[in-house]
């Protein structure tokens, strides 16, 4: 979610096989450098064989251009990376979030072969995708400050999961300002 | 029906497993160790498929011998798990290995560590974790007694509250089981729990 000069982005911690929940600490947000995050939700493997693959290109990236990727090449590459598999795709859906030029926050979020989906305000991804829309779209305002943004991102997140079985086990939320990240976990519903 | 399970204790990581081999309706034999010695300080707990299973277990632990052969200094926990998610995930979209494993060691720097390594290369640092249909049973008994910092004593009491879980509630469930441990004296076997011994087999 999009704020003033700043961005949240927030995901549940529930590692699980179908019904049966496997552990409640998974890390699903991902650091590319200190202004561009990645989530990345759906099959446990494919997201972290898709992030390693992610880090290597942007690590390749850093030595030619010695310079870190903004947010919107990074979405391309990402983009890019999951079409290159359009017979046969990474079972993953990303959100990635970052400080573009002049600190203006960029998010978007692709569906599992790279088609982008940029946004003003906020964009969601996963198993409980349309409870997030729903509560993202009401609790949204514009031009919020991080602790507000922060509060909005957790009860979005909170009141979304609930409502889904396969997500939860508390929340991980990521603050990203232009001078400091701060990460956040939250405790919910476990269950 | 293969049970594997696992935890990390005070200061040694346990795994134990059932030791059926099955084929179908048959009981080839109930005394097969499913516990790979990976190397000094690491535990390799591998159930599925059996060919798989043999095969990539050894495949995977001839490789960290070469890796030491080669730097001279052996693999980390952490970096054994990795390897072996790589190998996985390779073959995943091509040739699946369907293995299930649970990766336990135990490094002088770090401690002891178990790793959770899925049959499709899901890779998670767990303090238990269980595979198979016996994982329903004693992960809710781990999940119920388990508290980090375990002596070796409380931690066998819970591995025995779970195998008497598995064997009273699992409909087809396995009679034999092996533990074994790693701390920093080593992997090790710690015991078996056999309720069925098989006849003894003359040597070749």
């Amino acid at each position: 979610m999009v704020g003033k000069n700043c961005f949240a982005m927030a995901s549940d911690r529930r590692l699980g096989v179908q019904l049966q929940t496997i552990a409640t600490d998974f890390q699903r947000i991902s650091k590319i450098h200190d202004r561009v995050f990645l989530g990345l939700s759906g099959l446990a493997t494919d997201a972290q064989t898709l992030y390693q693959r992610l880090v290597f290109r942007h690590k390749l990236y850093q030595l030619r251009e010695e310079r870190d990727m903004k947010p919107e090449t990074f979405a391309n590459l990402v983009s890019a990376l999951l079409y290159e598999k359009r017979f046969g795709p990474y079972f993953c859906q990303p959100v990635i979030a970052g400080l573009g030029d002049e600190d203006k926050p960029f998010i978007c979020t692709m569906d599992s072969i790279g088609a982008k989906e940029l946004a003003k305000d906020f964009v969601v991804a996963g198993t409980a995708s349309e409870s997030l829309y729903g509560a993202c779209e009401s609790m949204f305002k514009e031009d919020m400050e991080p602790e507000e943004l922060f509060e909005t991102v957790s009860q979005a997140l909170l009141s979304s999961v609930d409502r889904d079985c396969l997500s939860g086990w508390g929340g991980h939320v990521y603050v990203v300002t232009p001078t400091e990240v701060k990460e956040r976990i939250l405790k919910g519903r476990m269950d | 029906m293969e049970c594997v399970f696992g935890l990390v204790g005070n200061d040694f990581a346990i795994v134990a497993a059932d030791s059926s081999a099955v084929h179908s309706i048959l009981v080839h034999k109930s005394n097969e160790d499913k516990i790979m010695i990976l190397d000094s300080h690491k535990l390799i707990a591998a159930s599925g498929e059996s060919g798989d299973r043999v095969q990539f277990t050894e495949y995977v632990q001839k490789n960290v011998a070469l890796y030491q052969f080669r730097n001279g200094i052996p693999l980390t926990t952490a970096a054994a798990a990795n390897f072996t998610r790589g190998e996985l995930a390779t073959a995943l979209r091509k040739n699946p290995y369907f293995v299930n494993i649970l990766l336990a060691g135990y490094d002088k720097e770090t401690g002891p560590s178990l790793f959770y390594i899925d049959y499709i290369a899901t890779l998670h640092k767990v303090d238990k974790g269980a595979f198979g249909y016996g994982s329903y049973f004693s992960l809710a008994m781990m999940d119920r007694h388990y508290k980090s910092g375990m002596t070796v004593e409380e931690a066998i009491d819970l591995v025995d509250k779970c195998i008497m879980e598995i064997r009273s509630r699992l409909v087809v469930a396995p009679p034999n089981f092996v533990i074994k441990i790693v701390d920093k004296d080593g992997a090790r076997e710690y015991a078996w729990r056999e309720s069925v011994k098989d006849a003894a087999v003359p040597s070749a």
